[in-house]
């Protein structure tokens, strides 16, 4: 079998779709997991034992299932109890939840190395609690967690093949269709391949900038 | 005779099983300069906490310049302070630390301004000039600049006092602020001190193990044992002349471990 670029001319703006939709999948994805991070954080230091437990509850019962189970539960399980919502809804919802799981457990890690003695001196000169958190916590907090972040970032992208098991035509499943209607597999999967390393790589290089900057702050 | 700037009044204060304060009263007069020593574990750190509001009582009354610390008026009497007017409170409350707790992702200048700024609504200018006069008398006009990653023990220390005195408290507390340091740079955080003290009204509490310091320094020493003040007097009386034999057997320990008086 020899490689067409004829043929790979051809099935590009169906592939390049498909990458939009992958793109757009791990962006509010990540966006989704960052925000329910941080609620899952704020509620594992709740005082109140009640919420403090729960979370952690729920955060390791998502942890311990994986991914794939989650998305059919809310594509196929949760339309029988009247919830029916969009393919790449359902699929951003499952991505965000899971790995908003695991950006709980970075947050709460960098939250945690923070000295004591930190809260305590922002006390001290009477700073509130949200200045406290913006000025002196957060700030020493985040560096160190981009990293972890990051690497979740990635790993998240290249978990979006999982979707096309709920109907997204995202860039796996477009590649699966092109070739199952032509036929042939080489040029659809390299450029899939192709496609994941180049955004893989490129992701990986803006993150370094990214905590290059801040290392540069501190 | 002025009303005491502090007054505590048969605190209590446990940490689940164990009493640390049991049933302890206080009065400080504005300006005075106290030493606290005392064995470690008899709860010199956690008067200051208290004071500094770091650590809630379990019992008592604690009066600050005239309003409650941990209360303040409601229906038909005291109820607990919020968050209000425990900030109210602080604003009366210096407090620095053995460990210094700068913030280190900020600038020694970002240090001593950020709390004017941020609680008091200074202009950043105004914050500046003031932040640099009180580098000037800590000695460190040059760092205004540096990272605190980049001084010396003696001088991280000096940082946290002028960071302290930048909000113009007028109780400062100081918990063992030398105890972190090399000896060798015991003395210019002393020093700052020495002139605190003589050139400023303040209300001092300080809690050491620098006899000779404390002796030097304070108006009254106050000698703590298991949670209460077993003694109290002139720093002479305290030092030269101690009734109680556990100031007796306490001294003699501390002289023996080669602390001078
Ligand atoms: N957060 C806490 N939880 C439990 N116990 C505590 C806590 N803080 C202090 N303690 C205990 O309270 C007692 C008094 O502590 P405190 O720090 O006030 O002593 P201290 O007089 O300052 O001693 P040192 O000279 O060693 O600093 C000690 O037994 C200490 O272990
Ligand atoms: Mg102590």
């Amino acid at each position: 079998m020899e490689w067409d670029w004829t043929f790979v001319r051809d099935i590009m703006p169906l592939l390049l779709d498909g990458l939009r939709l992958t793109l757009v999948a791990t962006v509010l994805g990540a966006a989704l997991a960052a925000v329910v991070g941080l609620v899952f954080a704020v509620l594992r230091r709740s005082p109140i034992k009640a919420v403090s437990l729960s979370t952690a509850a729920v955060v390791e019962f998502i942890r311990g299932t994986p991914l794939l189970v989650q998305l059919y539960f809310i594509f196929f399980v949760l339309p029988d109890v009247g919830i029916s919502l969009p393919a790449m809804t359902c699929g951003v919802i499952g991505l965000g939840l899971h790995y908003g799981t695991y950006a709980a457990e970075v947050y709460r890690g960098g939250i945690d190395n923070v000295a004591k003695g930190q809260w305590e001196a922002a006390k001290a000169v009477n700073l509130t609690k949200r200045q406290t958190w913006v000025h002196v916590i957060l700030p020493q907090a985040i560096p160190p967690m981009i990293p972890a972040l990051a690497n979740y970032l990635v790993a998240m992208f290249k978990e979006t093949p999982l979707l096309s098991a709920i109907t997204v035509l995202e860039l796996m499943n477009q590649a699966k269709s092109i070739a199952n209607s032509n036929y042939r597999y080489i040029e659809p999967m390299t450029l899939v391949g192709v496609f994941f390393l180049i955004m893989s790589l490129i992701s990986v290089a803006f993150l370094r900038v990214l905590e290059n900057r801040f290392k540069e702050r501190t | 005779m002025s009303e005491p700037i502090i007054r505590m009044d048969s605190i209590s204060k446990r940490f689940g099983a164990l009493t640390v304060l049991d049933g302890l009263s206080l009065q400080v007069r504005p300006g005075e300069k106290l030493a606290l020593i005392g064995p470690s574990g008899s709860g010199k750190t956690t008067i200051l906490r208290i004071l500094m509001t770091l650590e809630s009582i379990s019992g008592g009354h604690v009066e600050v310049d005239g309003e409650q610390l941990f209360h303040m008026p409601g229906q038909g009497g005291l109820v607990p302070a919020n968050e209000a007017h425990l900030h109210h409170m602080r604003t009366r409350i210096g407090m620095v630390f053995q460990h210094f707790n700068l913030f280190p992702h900020k600038s020694v200048l970002d240090n001593i301004t950020l709390a004017p700024i941020l609680t008091k609504g200074v202009s950043r200018r105004d914050a500046e000039v003031k932040a640099r006069e009180l580098l000037e008398m800590v000695g460190l006009a040059d760092k205004a600049s540096s990272m605190p990653s980049q001084l010396s023990g003696g001088q991280k220390q000096r940082v946290a006092i002028a960071r302290a005195l930048a909000l113009s408290p007028k109780i400062m507390l100081f918990d063992e602020v030398t105890s972190a340091l090399d000896p060798e740079l015991v003395e210019e955080v002393l020093n700052v001190m020495r002139r605190l003290a003589a050139e400023t009204d303040m209300t001092m509490l300080l809690v050491t193990h620098e006899m000779g310091f404390a002796h030097d320094f304070a108006d009254r020493v106050l000698f703590f044992d298991r949670g209460r003040i077993v003694e109290e007097g002139a720093p002479d009386e305290i030092f030269r002349h101690p009734k109680q034999e556990r100031t007796q057997t306490f001294l003699r320990k501390i002289i023996a471990a080669g602390h001078r008086v």
